[in-house]
């Protein structure tokens, strides 16, 4: 594994992480209309599922997008 | 005396102050198990292309998929007023695969032509309202002809006071067992084939998956909020497929061989921000690396614009390369003194293309009327790879509430 653009990268993700966060301002429930709704969710839609299945079969790369992590061989 | 009755009339409005706020311990509320929603989606898959696996890079990759789940989600409160949520999931897909029938090419229908890949699953979450955690447990099995998989993962989530912020840790773990179908001119004598009837004996193979994941969500303001995970996971055991052919520079052939064990590390943020009053940009970015030298970035960008207050059309387009495996080479390219050799295009090196479009409709009564059906989404897609390969796929799922 190349180290060094492993550092990188993990060095430029936790910078961002850092930026976004203090850039933050405390919303209150009453004003979270637009933060609940069901196109805000945080994570891959429920009607993904199967996409997320082929590209984990289809690609190499896979993780941390809240699909499949394992389970069936998917090779065919 | 002035001054006594000032102090005991400051004392005697703090303390009704006191007992006007003072919060009367929730009382227990006994609930039911109640049903909270049923998801069902179908989707239909095809795809095409001429480097099959099976046949060492070469032939085709034709293959059609058709699946479906069923998911119930149930709620409960306890005693100590945490919510309970228990999960089924139940997915069950169908698929006919022309390279697989490849494996066995003399016989007019081998053991992988076509197949039915069954995988539930059950999870349970405890919700405590008063410290903000979420704790949880899933299990999981999967099935197909010449494969099985158990699966565990265990989750804790805590969120912060103002429930802007969530830090969340999950770790996993799949056991599983491959049958090692292997193609019938490389199988050593009195092997099987693997097929039904077939007495001869057949290898299984262990295949075991780790993963952690670690994430934190963050609403950044009204209208934007963010979410950063890392999911390093090892894998060990039989990681390459038996049934995958290698052809050699020289002319000769054996089956695909890779390390026994492979460290992936993916890194992803997602950030969604609602724009307006009627569009959503859902943006999500990955980068991928793991010790078989593959590298890999993925951006995926969804608008759902809100046609009207229950119609939604949602275009979306996802990017992704990746650089091969140090082990792939194409048909005829491998040597025989290499230690390990894959013709394996799915981990070979390539830009990959996903765009489609994406229509929901949640109507305040229900959809034809009736109440409980809560909305319908069609989402359509076509996938191309710079391999050659195209797929297709469309997916519908419908939400009962």
């Amino acid at each position: 594994m190349n180290k060094n653009l492993f550092r990188k990268t993990s060095g430029l993700m936790a910078c961002l992480g850092l930026l976004s966060l203090t850039g933050c301002t405390t919303v209150k429930e009453y004003q979270k209309s637009r933060i609940n709704d069901a196109e805000m969710e945080l994570s891959a839609r429920k009607s993904e599922k199967f996409e997320q299945n082929f590209y984990l079969y289809r690609e190499g790369a896979a993780g941390a997008n809240g699909g499949k992590s394992g389970g069936g061989c998917g090779c065919n | 005396m002035k001054k006594i009755c000032i102090s005991v009339g400051v004392l005697l409005s703090l303390f009704r102050a006191g007992y006007g706020q003072s919060v009367a311990q929730p009382t227990y509320e006994k609930r039911k198990l109640k049903l909270e929603e049923i998801n069902l989606v179908s989707s239909y898959y095809q795809q095409d292309g001429n480097n099959s696996a099976v046949t060492g890079g070469i032939g085709t990759e034709k293959l059609t998929d058709f699946a479906q789940s069923f998911d119930l989600v149930l709620k409960t409160t306890d005693q100590r007023n945490r919510q309970h949520t228990i999960a089924f999931d139940f997915n069950i897909d169908h698929y006919t695969s022309a390279s697989s029938d490849n494996i066995d090419p003399l016989t007019v229908s081998s053991a992988s032509r076509s197949d039915t890949h069954i995988y539930p699953s059950i999870a349970w979450n405890v919700h405590n309202d008063n410290n903000r955690t979420t704790k949880g447990l899933a299990l999981s099995y999967s099935t197909e002809y010449d494969y099985k998989s158990y699966g565990i993962n265990l989750n804790f989530a805590k969120a912060s006071a103002d429930n802007n912020r969530e830090v969340s840790l999950k770790a996993g773990a799949f056991f599983d067992t491959w049958k090692a179908i292997l193609p019938p001119e490389l199988r050593p004598d009195g092997y099987g084939s693997g097929a039904h009837g077939d007495r001869d004996p057949i290898d299984y193979k262990p295949r075991n998956s780790y993963n952690l994941s670690l994430a934190l969500s963050q609403v950044v303001n009204k209208r934007m909020q963010l979410l950063f995970t890392v999911e390093p996971s090892f894998q060990q055991g039989l990681l390459s497929t038996p049934f995958h052919r290698i052809y050699f520079q020289d002319g000769g052939e054996t089956v695909e061989k890779l390390p026994g064990s492979r460290l992936k590390l993916p890194i992803s943020f997602r950030l969604h921000y609602f724009m307006g009053d009627r569009v959503v940009v859902r943006t999500f970015y990955r980068y991928y690396i793991d010790d078989w030298g593959m590298q890999a970035h993925t951006a995926n960008l969804e608008v759902p614009v809100k046609v009207t207050s229950f119609i939604s059309v949602s275009p979306f387009y996802r990017f992704s390369h990746q650089t091969a495996v140090r082990y792939f080479a194409p048909y005829e390219q491998h040597k025989q003194t290499e230690k390990y050799y894959t013709s394996d295009y799915d981990i070979s090196g390539f830009n990959s293309q996903f765009i489609g479009i994406g229509f929901r409709t949640a109507p305040p009564g229900g959809l034809f009327g009736i109440g409980h059906w809560q909305s319908v989404e069609l989402r359509l897609g076509h996938y191309t790879r710079t391999t050659g390969m195209v797929a297709n796929s469309v997916t519908l799922l419908a939400k009962i509430k």
